[in-house]
């Protein structure tokens, strides 16, 4: 330490005694700025206002379509459409309740239980991210096959008795009802929900943990007063970043579904790129778009972690 | 009451691992099911044991075809992504001014938006410029829709950096192009790695956005989505097992080569 204190003074005289006062420095987090979120503004802020003004133009595609401040599309779409929507939010609803209920043992096994496993387990919860998600989807295709072992051992049991009667699922079948959706769904998003879920719990510290056991609390009382409060946060983005994605998806209910099962997102997809009524679905997206805003404004605050975002 | 007890002590671990079965088992059906011969079109039943699939895996016409402009658009998505989003990351990081609430705000959006909405709108985007769909269109939508996961990404990784290693740096006489090159890339490289690697997972399995603005254009998720309906061959499966093996491979790569650095350091 004695030569750091000790060091001679600056070799050159003219070093200045403050840091160099940086001349440019003013306008470089600009210049970094720019090309970034000028790519964001013109491909995701601007299309956002066309297609603002695709949802209140009428005409065909032959003749061409024109502003006309048609806010009636938004009614015809919302009272055509509202069943679909209402079934997106109950699917992507039961699928993040069931992803948060599957997922929170996962992330909870790897934070605290894993030890020298943990690595590994972590790889096996990532390395799904990297193939391609229409084939594992496409697979519970072959899981849920009629007469297949899966829905065999649901038939023994009688719990498609039960979901048959909640109409969940139809008869013996398992593909093409809501159950294959909802789980398709869990499935799909329930990375999102247990990466979240982990980085929170790791940085509960352990000792909580024993310090809740030293004053007698029962581990179901130690979850429910210690671990679970304190993972709040990841509970709350798990949840959005399984919700809003599963509410817009349409991959699960064409794969896994049937005509029954259409979500609002199949509706957007028909309208914009079969049908070619691009005002209906233009206004389709901004409705789903509002709703979900709407929804997570509300969750964030009744959650109380506005900081979060 | 053994047995309850043993599995009241072990749930955590049990639920965990079941939970990791789920999470698995389409990996596993993907990865047998691509040793199968199947009789028809689809391949959903088992029939037979075969390897044909893997010995000939670009046996179907357009898939390899697919697949490559898939790894290019990733490739290019992934260089434009981790280029603009670390160029915001630090800016963000760095320096305080204006706006800077706002342009969070933007950054946040498109990761809080569901990817319909955000499809649909760059292909009003698109129609209303005229643009022909295809390779580029596909590029612009990915770049975009990865760069608020690389801003995340690399924010993380510099914010928890010392600011004092680069004052030092200074203190000794580094140039301001020494100090990046020298300090600051070195420590910032494992956030901008975290967020390339996410890019490019993301723009390579991208269906939903991938599906409004491609035009004719097929990657590799069209192909398979176009292969649902037309009859699955078994080579998507093997295409299917082997990107799982490389992406446990390059994670685990990654994963030894974090754990070295770290020992060298303590």
């Amino acid at each position: 330490m004695a030569t750091l204190t000790e060091a001679p003074p600056p070799l050159s005289p003219a070093a200045p005694e403050k840091k160099p006062p940086r001349k440019r420095g003013r306008f470089t987090p600009y210049w970094l700025l720019l090309p970034g979120i000028l790519w964001l503004l013109v491909f995701f802020a601007l299309p956002m206002i066309y297609q603002a003004s695709t949802s209140v133009q009428t005409g065909s595609l032959e003749t061409g379509y024109k502003v006309t401040w048609h806010f009636a599309t938004y009614w015809d779409a919302l009272s055509e459409y509202w069943p679909q929507f209402l079934r997106s939010i109950l699917y992507a609803g039961a699928a993040t309740i069931l992803c948060l209920v599957l997922g929170y043992p996962l992330a909870y096994l790897i934070a605290f239980r894993a030890g020298r496993w943990r690595n590994l387990i972590m790889i096996l919860v990532i390395a799904p991210f990297f193939t391609s998600f229409l084939i594992r989807t496409l697979a519970w295709k072959t899981i849920l096959a009629d007469g297949g072992p899966v829905v065999g051992a649901l038939n023994t049991l009688h719990v498609l008795d039960v979901t048959d009667w909640l109409g969940w699922t139809a008869g013996d079948r398992v593909l093409a009802t809501p159950l294959a959706v909802v789980c398709g769904l869990t499935y799909n998003f329930l990375p999102f929900m247990i990466l979240p879920l982990y980085t929170s719990l790791e940085r509960i510290d352990g000792r909580l943990h024993e310090a809740a056991g030293d004053l007698y609390a029962k581990p179901v009382t130690t979850f429910r007063k210690v671990t679970f409060p304190l993972s709040m946060p990841g509970v709350v983005s798990g949840t959005l970043l399984t919700f809003i994605p599963a509410a817009g998806d349409y991959v699960n209910a064409e794969l896994l579904g049937s005509t029954d099962t259409r979500m609002i997102g199949n509706v957007i997809q028909t309208q914009f790129l079969r049908i070619l009524d691009y005002p209906t679905a233009a206004a389709l997206s901004f409705i789903l778009m509002a709703a979900i805003l709407l929804m997570v404004t509300f969750y964030i605050r009744k959650s109380g972690t506005e900081d979060l975002v | 009451m053994a047995l309850v007890n043993w599995l009241k002590r072990h749930f955590v671990v049990i639920a965990g691992l079941l939970t990791l079965g789920y999470l698995l088992l389409p990996n596993i059906v993907v990865t047998v099911f691509s040793f199968n011969k199947p009789k028809g079109r689809f391949n959903y039943q088992w029939q037979q044991f075969s390897t044909d699939a893997w010995k000939d895996p670009c046996g179907v016409a357009d898939m390899c075809g697919s697949l490559s402009i898939s790894l290019q658009i990733a490739f290019w998505a992934t260089v434009g992504a981790t280029v603009l989003g670390s160029m915001i990351a630090f800016a963000l990081v760095r320096y305080r001014f204006r706006a800077r609430g706002t342009v969070n705000s933007l950054i946040f959006l498109p990761m809080a938006m569901p990817e319909v909405v955000m499809a649909a709108s760059l292909l009003t985007l698109f129609l209303n410029l005229g643009a022909q769909l295809g390779f580029w269109t596909i590029l612009i939508a990915h770049i975009m829709f990865c760069l608020s996961f690389v801003v995340v990404a690399v924010k993380a990784r510099v914010m928890s950096m010392d600011p004092r290693l680069e004052e030092a740096a200074r203190d000794l006489y580094a140039s301001p192009v020494q100090t990046f090159l020298r300090v600051t890339l070195p420590i910032a490289a494992p956030g901008i790695a975290a967020g390339a690697m996410l890019s490019f997972a993301l723009s390579f399995d991208d269906f939903i956005i991938t599906n409004f603005n491609a035009g004719s254009t097929v990657t590799f998720p069209m192909f398979v989505w176009g292969s649902a309906q037309r009859g699955t061959p078994v080579q998507i499966n093997v295409i299917g097992t082997a990107m799982f093996l490389v992406a446990v491979l390059l994670v685990l790569a990654s994963m030894v080569v974090s754990n070295r650095r770290n020992r060298q350091k303590a």
